[in-house]
C-alpha cells in the first residue's frame, strides 16, 4: 500500500505564563490510501491535538515544533501559508468532530451549509451545488433529503446532524477524512449507524480515515491498524487483530484488561492504578512507568521504538511484558 | 422479577407515571410529554437493578421521581414499610437520609467553593449522624473508605481528577448511612482505566454495607458488572426485564437485541451479528400508538397489531418481555 499521509516527529508546544508544555511529543505514523488507522487514548493523551495539527487548526497558544513534518502525497504541509492551507482543508483533508451542534452554524439550513462547502472549493453554479448536496444527503443515509435540506441544525437529532457533517466533509471528495470522536456524543444504536456509514463511504470513495477515539470497542472490527497514545506519545502501533490478541505494551495490556466485557467469564475488573498525569507533570523516561506493574530502573530512560512483529511496534524496554 | 430466593424487596415501585406539560410558543396550547408511562419494579435489599436505555428514554426521570426530586404524576413508591409519595415535606427531609444519589458529572455536583471535608460533613451535620465534635474523624473514615487520603478534606474539588471527584461524591452520599443509592451514569464521564476503579469501589461498598442500588447506565457491559437484574427502557416503557445474565445472553425483545448488538466490544474475534436500527427515536411528545418500538422494529412478524395494541410485559423464557411476537 502506498503511504498517503506521513506524519513524522510531530511535536506540539503550548505556551503559557507557567511555561511551555509539550502535549504531543515526537509522534510518527503513516496512513495509506483506503486505510483506516485508529488513534486511541484516554483524555489528555494528545490524540485530538495530533489531529488538529494535521490541518493546522491548533489553538492560538499552541504551535507545531521544529523538525515536525506532515506530508500529504509527498508534500510537506507544515511550511504552507494560510492560503495554501485553505486549498488543503476540506478539499483534500476533511474533518468531523465529536459535537456536530457546535460545528454546524445554527442560523443556516443544513442544505445551505453543504452547498456553501461545495461552492467554496469548486467552480459550480447554485443549482448544480444543490443537486450535489441532495445526493450527498442521500448518500449519508438521510431519509427524505428534500425536506431535511431546508431544516436548521436544531431541528435535527444528534445522529442526523453528524450525518450532515459527514455530507459536508465528503462534498469535495477528500483523500483523507479525520474523524475525531465522531460517535462519542451519540447513543449506541445511532453510533452503530454512523460507523457503518463511515465504513461504507471509505470504501466507495477510496478514502483514508484517521479515526480518533477513546473507545477500544469501536476500533475492533472497524480499523485496519491501531496506534495507542499515552501522555503525548505513541506507545504501540499494530494491525488491529494483532493488537487485541498480542498487545505488547503494558499500557495497552492494562487498558484492555480494565474494559468491562459483555461476554466471557464475569470477574472483578482490573483497573490501572493511579491517574493519567497532566502534561506539566509528565514523568521522565517512559511516561507510563509510575503506573506500570513491570517498571524497573531502566524505565527512567525513554525506551526506543522497536519492532515486535511485521507492522507491530512498541516503545517499551521489556522484551515480553506478561 | 424477583427470583424466589431473593430477600424481600427494599424498594417497590408500581405503575410509576410522569407526564410533563410543555406550553406552545403562544401559550394557547399545551403538549403532554410522557417521560415515564407506567413502570413497575422492585429492588431487594443488598441488590442492584440496572436500568438501561438511550437518551430520552425516561431512565433519569424514573430515578428522580423515585427519590421525589420530582413529583410523579401517578403511581406508588414504597421503601420498606414507608409510602414515599405520602410523606410530607418535613418527614421527607428526614427520610432522605435513607436514599441518596450519585450523579454522572462529579464536576457539577460538588460546590466548588466548599472544601471536600465540609461537603462530606454537611450531611453528617444536617442529619445529626454523629455529634458535632466527631464530624472530622467520621469524614476521615469516609475518605479512607472510598480510597482517598484524609488530607483531601482540606482541599477544594478543583484540585482533584474526575475519578477522585466521583469518589468524593460517593463518600458524600455514604455519610448519611443510606440503604439505597441511585447511581445515575456514575462512570460514563470517566476514562476507562479510572472507570474500572469506581465500578470496583461501588461493588465493594455494596457488599460491605448491604446497599441497594438503582444503577442507570447506557453501557450494557457496565451493567453486567454491577447488576443482578436489569430493566431495558424505551420511550418511557420497560420493554424487557429479568436477570442480567439472561437479558445479555438470551434477549427476547427486538430492541434489547438491537441494543446488545450495537455495543462495541474490544474483541475483533467476537462474531456477533450487528443489527443496525433504521430510523430515529420518536419524540416522547408524540409516541407511536401500539408498541413504542414498532416504528423501528425489524421483527419479521411485525404487523398491524404492533401499531395498534400495546404489548404488556409477560414472561417469555427467563425474562419478561413486552412484545407480541417475542416467542418467534
Amino acid at each position: 500500500m502506498t503511504t498517503l499521509l506521513d506524519v513524522r516527529r510531530l511535536t506540539v508546544n503550548f505556551f503559557s505564563e507557567a511555561g511551555t508544555v509539550t502535549p504531543v511529543d515526537d509522534v510518527s505514523f503513516q496512513l495509506a490510501k483506503g486505510e483506516t488507522l485508529a488513534l486511541v487514548g484516554e483524555s489528555g493523551c494528545g490524540k485530538s491535538l495530533t489531529a488538529l495539527s494535521i490541518l493546522q487548526l491548533l489553538p492560538r497558544a499552541a504551535s507545531i515544533g521544529p523538525g515536525s513534518t506532515i506530508e500529504l502525497d509527498g508534500q510537506d504541509l507544515v511550511p504552507l501559508d494560510e492560503a495554501a492551507l485553505r486549498a488543503v482543508r476540506g478539499a483534500r483533508i476533511a474533518m468531523i468532530f465529536q459535537d456536530p451542534m457546535t460545528s454546524l452554524d445554527p442560523v443556516y439550513t443544513a442544505g445551505s451549509q453543504i452547498t456553501e462547502a461545495i461552492r467554496a472549493h469548486r467552480n459550480v453554479g447554485k443549482r448544480q451545488a444543490r443537486e450535489r448536496a441532495l445526493e450527498l444527503l442521500e448518500e449519508v443515509g438521510i431519509p427524505d433529503p428534500l425536506s431535511r435540506f431546508d431544516q436548521y441544525p436544531h431541528e435535527l437529532s444528534g445522529g442526523m446532524r453528524q450525518r450532515v457533517m459527514i455530507a459536508i466533509a465528503l462534498s469535495c471528495e477528500p483523500q483523507v477524512l479525520i474523524a475525531d470522536e465522531p460517535t462519542t456524543a451519540l447513543d449506541v444504536t445511532v453510533q452503530a449507524q454512523i460507523l457503518e456509514i463511515l465504513d461504507r463511504l471509505r470504501r466507495s470513495h477510496d478514502m483514508a480515515v484517521l479515526l480518533i477515539t477513546h473507545d477500544l470497542g469501536i476500533v475492533a472490527g472497524r480499523a485496519d491498524r491501531v496506534a495507542v497514545m499515552y501522555a503525548g506519545r505513541i506507545v504501540e502501533t499494530a494491525p488491529t487483530d494483532r493488537l487485541f490478541q498480542h498487545p505488547a505494551h503494558p499500557y495497552t495490556q492494562a487498558l484492555l484488561a480494565s474494559v468491562p466485557r459483555l461476554t466471557g467469564p464475569l470477574q472483578r475488573l482490573t483497573p490501572i492504578q493511579g491517574t493519567v498525569p497532566n502534561p506539566d507533570a509528565w514523568p521522565a523516561g517512559c511516561r507510563f512507568h509510575p503506573r506500570c506493574p513491570y517498571a524497573f530502573d531502566r524505565c527512567q530512560q525513554q525506551p526506543p521504538v522497536r519492532a515486535v512483529a511485521d507492522g507491530h511496534e512498541t516503545a517499551c524496554w521489556l522484551e515480553s511484558p506478561q | 422479577m424477583t427470583a424466589p430466593s431473593s430477600p424481600p424487596p427494599l424498594v417497590r415501585v408500581s405503575n410509576l407515571v410522569k407526564h410533563y406539560h410543555r406550553r406552545g410558543i403562544l401559550r394557547t396550547s399545551t403538549e403532554r410529554v410522557q417521560a415515564v408511562d407506567g413502570v413497575s419494579f422492585t429492588i431487594p435489599a443488598g441488590e442492584t437493578l440496572g436500568l438501561v436505555g438511550e437518551s430520552g428514554c425516561g431512565k433519569t426521570t424514573v430515578a428522580r421521581t423515585v427519590l421525589r426530586l420530582e413529583e410523579p404524576t401517578s403511581g406508588s413508591v414504597r421503601f420498606g414499610e414507608v409510602d414515599v409519595l405520602a410523606l410530607r415535606a418535613n418527614d421527607l427531609r428526614t427520610f432522605r437520609r435513607r436514599m441518596q444519589i450519585i450523579f454522572q458529572d462529579p464536576y457539577g455536583s460538588l460546590n466548588p467553593r466548599m472544601r471536600v471535608g465540609q461537603a462530606i460533613g454537611e450531611g453528617l451535620r444536617i442529619h445529626r449522624v454523629v455529634p458535632k465534635r466527631d464530624i472530622p474523624e467520621r469524614v476521615a473514615t469516609l475518605l479512607a473508605e472510598v480510597g482517598l487520603d484524609a488530607s483531601a478534606a482540606r482541599r477544594y474539588p478543583h484540585e482533584f481528577s474526575g475519578g477522585q471527584r466521583q469518589r468524593i461524591g460517593i463518600a458524600r452520599s455514604l455519610a448519611v448511612e443510606p440503604d439505597f443509592i441511585v447511581c445515575d451514569e456514575p462512570v460514563s464521564a470517566l476514562d476507562v482505566s479510572v472507570q474500572a476503579q469506581v465500578i470496583n469501589l461501588l461493588t465493594d461498598l455494596q457488599q460491605r454495607r448491604g446497599l441497594s442500588y438503582l444503577f442507570i447506565a447506557h453501557d450494557l457491559a457496565v451493567i453486567r458488572q454491577v447488576a443482578q437484574h436489569t430493566a431495558v427502557m424505551y420511550l418511557g416503557h420497560f420493554v424487557e426485564t429479568g436477570p442480567t445474565t439472561e437479558i445479555l445472553s438470551r434477549p427476547h425483545h427486538p430492541y434489547t437485541q438491537a441494543l446488545l448488538s450495537a455495543v462495541p466490544e474490544p474483541d475483533p474475534s467476537s462474531q456477533r451479528q450487528r443489527i443496525v436500527l433504521r430510523g430515529e427515536l420518536p419524540s416522547p411528545a408524540h409516541p407511536p400508538a401500539g408498541c413504542p418500538f414498532h416504528t423501528r422494529c425489524f421483527h419479521p412478524l411485525k404487523d398491524s397489531r404492533c401499531s395498534t395494541e400495546r404489548p404488556a410485559l409477560r414472561a417469555v423464557g427467563a425474562t419478561k418481555t413486552a412484545c407480541h411476537y417475542a416467542e418467534d
